[in-house]
């Protein structure tokens, strides 16, 4: 049932991690992002890993549902590797025709793909270990600096949480929309690119309208219960830092200091 | 003064075409004069376009009279300043239980109200949770929306206005959309709130089961109160209510044939027990 769908790719589970503050896991993800890029040795890779690894085990998830964020990167990761592998000029390990398989291709290429696999793994252990909701409360907070900058940030946080309360309704009612139309002849699945895009216009129509509709029905609830932006505004789950939120950082700071000590001082 | 006071209220919706030039003109609420008071149970009636509609958000003050004035207890809703509280006093609930809940959670919409107010994060959990449970509602508190039934949400959607502790509840057909069991379920509701916290409820609708527990009745056609009363005042004028065309529930209509066949009933019978014990009245005790 489209009423059951979770957005992102929330995983529900009691742990450490999902406990933590929002903002303290989307630093931690930059942090870790950064750290990846800061070391050039093993031992920088063994150490990201390791904190990975165990990030991983603490937050309950299973490895396999990081796993299946890597799907939709296998063609960037594959790109990347394929021109890291035939492209790094040095000493010639293979070679067909004109193309080199260089000592320093395999390295980087390698290092490269588990780089970027890191990366992804990481950052998909924020996203399963947070709710869209407190994630876009993180945000909302963490950007709050920029709002002296005339940046909308309560308004876009607000967008956010709308678009993610509206988007199951939408699509059920699109699947109604595309019922409705199939029961009156409508064809979605014969035919070329040209005729299939053209078939989607008496879906598309309808669904614009009721979205708008939906909206203009929205702002008047909203009003009617007195919503005027994001002055004067009380939270009824304000995002407050704890005791494990301090530690985090801690943590999160000792590992970017050693994983840089690890890989680019020492050895 | 009551809660709602109106004064010749009129609304009047200007149709423009694509030059912007005045088409028509739709006269909505047409000097309409209402007098409510703290704690009465209201019912307002009448067929699509009959104004209804245009006239409830008036006491919200999302639309403002052409002419005439309205009063939330005792605020004239042309103030600007006065509208948010106004909209304080009197909370809104509308039909369509889908476009008005704003959560991704049960009680995080509830508590969206309050948050615009400014309410303190520890009295808003308060009010979150005594709103929830005066609809029945506090077992679903960590739902998503999307996973309750019609009814079920229009009870969030009314324990959302519960939390700002109105004074008043204004409800546009809340249960148009809805099936026979989620409709019970919202009046009831509705009734209970009426009853206990004794908040003034003013209920548009035009289902006319949901109208019988009213302390008054107003039909609205064309813009104008046709009828008012209580509601046995209403239904002793069948004839009448067919003319607004509105439907006449089906017990008072058995009576209404019944007198007309020449059997004597009093007017404006409301309910089965009622019908069984005037019938029982008039007929000879069984050998």
């Amino acid at each position: 049932m489209l009423r059951d769908i979770t957005l992102g790719q929330y995983y529900q589970a009691e742990s450490v991690i999902h406990r933590l503050d929002s903002r303290v896991k989307l630093a931690g993800t930059v942090i870790y992002i950064i750290s990846l890029f800061c070391f050039k040795n093993i031992w920088g890779y063994l150490c990201a890993a390791l904190f990975l690894a165990v990030v991983i085990r603490l937050s309950k998830v299973p490895f396999k549902f990081m796993i299946k964020g890597m799907r939709s990167i296998i063609f960037l990761l594959l790109i990347t590797v394929i021109f890291n592998l035939f492209l790094t000029p040095g000493e010639t390990v293979v070679a067909v025709w004109k193309l080199k398989i260089t000592k320093e291709g395999i390295r980087t290429a390698s290092f490269m793909a588990i780089r970027l696999s890191m990366l992804i793994i990481g950052s998909s252990v924020m996203t399963l270990t947070t709710t869209p909701n407190h994630l876009t409360d993180g945000l909302e907070k963490a950007m709050r600096p920029l709002k002296a900058l005339r940046f909308p940030v309560h308004e876009i946080a607000m967008m956010m949480s709308i678009a993610l309360r509206f988007i199951p309704i939408l699509l059920e009612e699109t699947d109604k929309i595309m019922k409705a139309q199939i029961a009156r002849g409508a064809d979605f699945e014969n035919g070329n690119l040209l005729k299939r895009a053209k078939a989607l216009v008496p879906l598309l129509v309808p669904l614009f309208i009721s979205a708008f509709r939906r909206a203009n029905d929205l702002a008047m609830a909203m009003e009617a219960r007195c919503y005027r932006g994001g002055e004067g505004r009380t939270k009824m789950k304000p995002l407050v830092y704890k005791k494990r939120d301090a530690a985090a950082y801690v943590v999160l700071l000792a590992y970017l200091a050693g994983s840089i000590a690890i890989g680019r001082f020492l050895f | 003064m009551g809660i709602i006071e109106t004064d010749k209220l009129t609304f009047e919706y200007i149709r423009r075409d694509e030059d912007g030039n005045v088409e028509g003109i739709t006269r909505a609420v047409d000097e309409v004069d209402l007098d409510i008071s703290q704690g009465d149970f209201i019912a307002i009636l009448g067929h699509n376009g009959s104004g209804k509609s245009t006239l409830a958000k008036h006491m919200n003050a999302i639309l403002t009279p052409t002419e005439g004035v309205i009063w939330v207890d005792g605020r004239d809703t042309r103030e600007e300043e006065e509208v948010w509280e106004i909209r304080q006093t009197a909370g809104m609930v509308f039909q369509n239980p889908d476009n008005q809940i704003i959560g991704q959670v049960v009680e995080e919409d509830v508590g969206f109200g309050p948050e615009n107010m400014g309410v303190p994060t520890k009295e808003i959990w308060e009010r979150v949770k005594e709103s929830l449970k005066a609809v029945g509602m506090y077992e679903f508190r960590k739902y998503s929306p999307n996973k309750l039934s019609g009814g079920q949400k229009q009870r969030v959607s009314i324990a959302g206005v519960l939390a700002m502790h109105p004074k008043c509840i204004v409800l546009d057909e809340p249960t148009a959309m809805l099936d026979p069991n989620g409709r019970r379920e919202v009046i009831r509701a509705v009734r209970a709130l009426n009853d206990v916290e004794n908040v003034t409820v003013i209920l548009i609708t035009h289902y006319m089961e949901e109208i019988i527990h009213a302390d008054k009745v107003f039909v609205m056609d064309g813009g104008r109160i046709a009828m008012q009363g209580t509601p046995r005042e209403i239904f002793s004028d069948v004839e009448r209510i067919k003319e607004l065309r509105l439907d006449v529930p089906q017990v008072t209509l058995l009576a209404h044939e019944l007198q007309k066949r020449g059997i004597d009933m009093p007017d404006g019978i409301l309910s089965i027990e009622e019908l069984v014990n005037e019938i029982m009245k008039r007929s000879k005790p069984c050998q």
